[in-house]
């Protein structure tokens, strides 16, 4: 069956979900997939809240936008409250575990909390709690491997944060042990 | 990056892939001044320029860039200048002059929506300041209006290749989305559209020639209409670069009309439509201005009726009324204000045409 | 004077006295101007200076919307007629992609003073290196003598009927004071041609100008006081004497700014 998945990411700004995004459709691209990445923009990027859409197909794109969503990652609540209904059913939805107060009703679709934010405080780098969610996502929805997302990175990441690589990939690789039932 | 078979591809926004474009296409000079959603590219050619090649400034208005862009293609170079809405409001009364003058320049609308301050989200509302020439006088902007960053990339030089082959502004109509999305782009070799020193271009009188002038003044007016009807003349030429993208129209009961970021949502609806078994085509004109009004009128015989989608209150709705002529109904629908419609609002749209 | 354009008939018609001492590069037919406006004397000291600094193949000038709207019909450099206000702009443009040649503006004091703020602060605070030559008679002449941003106090235009009143409407802008206060600025100094001795320092200073500009270290500025006939309503020599007595006082000639050694 020809891929087209429709994907959501959302949090507050600086949490990295615009990143985790790009980075995302980066690799699909290097795979050979159309992607397209929308963000939302303009003031709320500045502290409030942020998303991005991403759309990865064996197929031509034709809507950028869309209004339903195969997959939501979200990491605060009110990107919860926003997207749970957009999900499509028995879509996923994934969401950061410390930011998440009242939890999601719905039965219909896959739903997997992940702790992102302390996975990545236990690397020491809170910054990275992006890729242990990205990891998550490709293990429940492997559209491209890890080795791809690195190519990316490494790509899209200026030379001198390339010292980063290596906690980026760990990250990954936890998040990926996380949705799998283990770390 | 490389794909390994020499071809240049990169994951770009649409605001840096046109600007990238413009350094590759040999733009000598680029003025602009920064506005969301289009101020990227901006700081992507003052990162960019000073590393390659060009001459990069940030003026202090849009007035100012706009007029240093008259300068700047009078004098021969290859230049681009962009804003958003209101910024492009403001550049009107040097559009106005440069279109007079005959001065080459490319020009990109990211636009946004309005009236007033509007909102900093996507929006199609400047259709008709785009195709009716938007300042004062009888003149027209060859207009382009891409749908994806790839096409953001390749108008670019399309558009460069307008403007100087008949001496005009032309425009490049994009909006917020396209702007801000990210998609694949391949990008085209540097130095591929060469270009030279036109012979009318003030770039300093010699023995051998008598003063070049670059005026839209002709106090005369027998003069003035001299002037008006090789405008005229002109912009009548330009109807053989009309190009538009036409799918499943064949056996249409329904066309969609849309362009830029509309017809792809107008796309998607299309492809629901054909799966519930409603016969459903797609008509997406790449150049609003000139308009394909004739290939739409062709498209009147066959189809039933038409449907266009535009993020505004309806503009390009009366050119593609004026190209149906009354033979077949045109439906309407909108969202405005930065308001995207989503394909299935399109879609209910569609079902709602009674045929 | 209810005259809103100049007709280009006029120019056809010589009924001016010609005077032969007209340098090669200005080009020879009657001027549109009032008998004894000043830009004449201002258009042919400007190519008397290209001609004997031997530059005219490198010059682009650009001319305003004022009266001097024509005055690529008199230069015979090539030229670009700006937008009104906007001519620091568009010599922004050509200098930044010729910065091979010697590029100036000619603006009157509605042009630069009023519409044209802006660009002409921001283009001297970029320190562009173009000459902006400010022909300021304190009024606007071409769309019939209505007050200018330069107008004195008391000053009777068609616009202040009952003379500039400051408290309603402002004082006499003093742009080339405060073109002066800007780093970018290279040389600025006021001059007035209403006298041949005037005529002959402006020239001197205006060769300077020139001049400099090949340093490329900033703008130059040279303001020209000058008058107006037809708009102050006075024959050419009251014009001179009101200069003297009233202009003067307020635009004092000298050099506002040189280079530093």
């Amino acid at each position: 069956m020809s891929l087209n998945e429709e994907i959501v990411i959302a949090g507050f700004g600086g949490q990295g979900v615009l990143s985790m995004g790009q980075t995302l459709a980066y690799a699909a691209m290097l795979d050979g997939k159309e992607v397209s990445w929308m963000p939302s923009y303009g003031p709320e990027m500045r502290g409030g809240t942020a998303n991005c859409n991403v759309i990865v197909s064996d197929e031509r794109i034709s809507s950028p936008i869309v209004s339903t969503f195969d997959t939501a990652i979200v990491l605060n609540q009110p990107s919860l409250e926003k997207f749970e209904t957009a999900v499509k059913p028995g879509g996923l939805l994934l969401y950061e575990a410390s930011t998440i107060v009242n939890k999601p009703t719905r039965e219909d679709i896959d739903v997997v909390e992940i702790g992102a934010a302390k996975e990545a405080q236990k690397l020491e780098k809170k910054q990275v709690a992006n890729m242990v969610m990205l990891g998550a996502y490709l293990c429940k929805k492997p559209i491209v491997n890890v080795g791809l997302v690195m190519d990316a990175l490494r790509k899209a990441l200026p030379e001198r944060h390339h010292k980063l690589l290596p906690i980026n990939e760990q990250a990954l690789e936890r998040g990926k042990a996380l949705a799998n039932g283990g770390g | 990056m490389s794909e390994g078979n020499g071809k240049d591809v990169r994951l770009m926004k649409g605001n840096e892939a046109f600007a990238e474009a413009a350094i590759r296409a040999g733009m000598d000079a680029y003025f602009g001044y920064p506005i969301t959603p289009q101020s990227e590219a901006l700081e992507y050619l003052t990162r960019e320029i000073p590393k390659r090649q060009g001459v990069v400034v940030q003026a202090e208005s849009e007035v100012a860039a706009i007029n240093m862009i008259y300068g700047a293609a009078g004098a021969g170079a290859r230049v681009m200048t962009s804003s958003s809405s209101p910024g492009v409001s403001l550049m009107q009364e040097g559009i106005s002059y440069i279109a007079s003058a005959e001065l080459p320049c490319l020009l990109v609308n990211i636009n946004r929506g309005g009236p007033g301050l509007g909102t900093i989200q996507p929006s199609q509302g400047d259709y008709f300041q785009s195709t009716r020439g938007g300042g004062h006088g009888d003149y027209r902007t060859p207009v382009l209006a891409p749908a994806t960053v790839q096409e953001m990339v390749d108008f670019v030089f399309e558009g460069f290749r307008i403007a100087e082959e008949y001496r005009t502004p032309t425009l490049i109509l994009a909006d917020g989305a396209l702007g801000q999305m990210m998609e694949r782009v391949e990008l085209p070799p540097e130095g591929s559209l060469p270009h030279e020193i036109p012979s009318w271009a003030t770039t300093g009188k010699t023995p051998d020639r008598e003063s070049n002038v670059i005026t839209s003044l002709f106090i005369e007016p027998e003069k003035m209409e001299k002037v008006n009807e090789k405008l005229q003349e002109k912009y009548r030429s330009m109807e053989k670069e009309i190009t538009f993208e036409a799918e499943n129209v064949e056996d249409a009961d329904i066309v969609v009309v849309a362009y830029g970021l509309s017809s792809r949502i107008s796309q998607k609806a299309m492809h629901m439509a054909r799966e519930k078994g409603i016969r459903v085509g797609s008509f997406r004109p790449k150049t609003l201005y000139p308009f394909p009004y004739e290939a739409l009128g062709k498209l009147a015989e066959t189809a039933k009726s038409f449907l266009v989608v535009e993020m505004n209150a309806g503009q390009m709705v009366e050119d593609v009324k004026l190209a149906v002529n009354g033979k077949r109904p045109v439906g309407f629908k909108g969202r405005m204000g930065g308001m995207i419609p989503d394909p299935d609002e399109i879609l209910a749209a569609i079902e709602n045409i009674d045929n | 004077m209810e005259r809103t354009f100049i007709e280009e008939d006029w120019m056809s018609k010589p009924d001016a006295l010609v005077y032969d001492n007209h340098p090669e590069t200005l080009i020879d037919r009657p001027l549109h101007y009032c008998p004894g406006c000043h830009h004449g004397v201002a258009h042919k000291e400007i190519m008397h200076v290209v001609e004997e600094l031997g530059i005219q193949s490198e010059v682009i000038g650009v001319a305003p919307v004022g009266c001097s709207v024509f005055a690529y019909h008199y230069m015979n450099v090539d030229m670009q007629e700006a937008a009104h206000g906007r001519a620091c702009a568009v010599a922004t443009g050509i200098k930044r992609v010729r910065p091979d040649k010697t590029v100036f503006t000619y603006q009157g004091d509605g042009d630069l003073a009023a519409i044209g703020t802006a660009e002409t602060l921001h283009a001297v605070n970029r320190g562009e290196n173009i000459l902006i030559i400010f022909i300021n008679n304190a009024i606007y002449g071409m769309t019939g003598g209505q007050m200018a941003p330069t107008t004195l106090e008391g000053m009777q235009t068609s616009t202040t009927p009952y003379g500039r009143n400051i408290k309603d409407i402002g004082y006499p802008l003093k742009m080339t004071d405060l073109v002066a206060h800007l780093p970018g600025a290279y040389y600025v100094t006021r001059q007035s041609v209403h006298t041949p001795n005037a005529v002959r320092k402006f020239k001197k200073a205006l060769k300077k100008a020139f001049e400099y500009l090949k340093d490329e270290r900033g703008t130059c500025f040279v303001e020209i006081v000058s008058n107006c006939p037809s708009g102050w309503k006075m024959t050419p020599v009251e014009s001179v004497s009101y200069i003297e007595e009233k202009m003067l006082p307020e635009f004092p000639v000298g050099d506002l700014k040189t280079p530093e050694k």
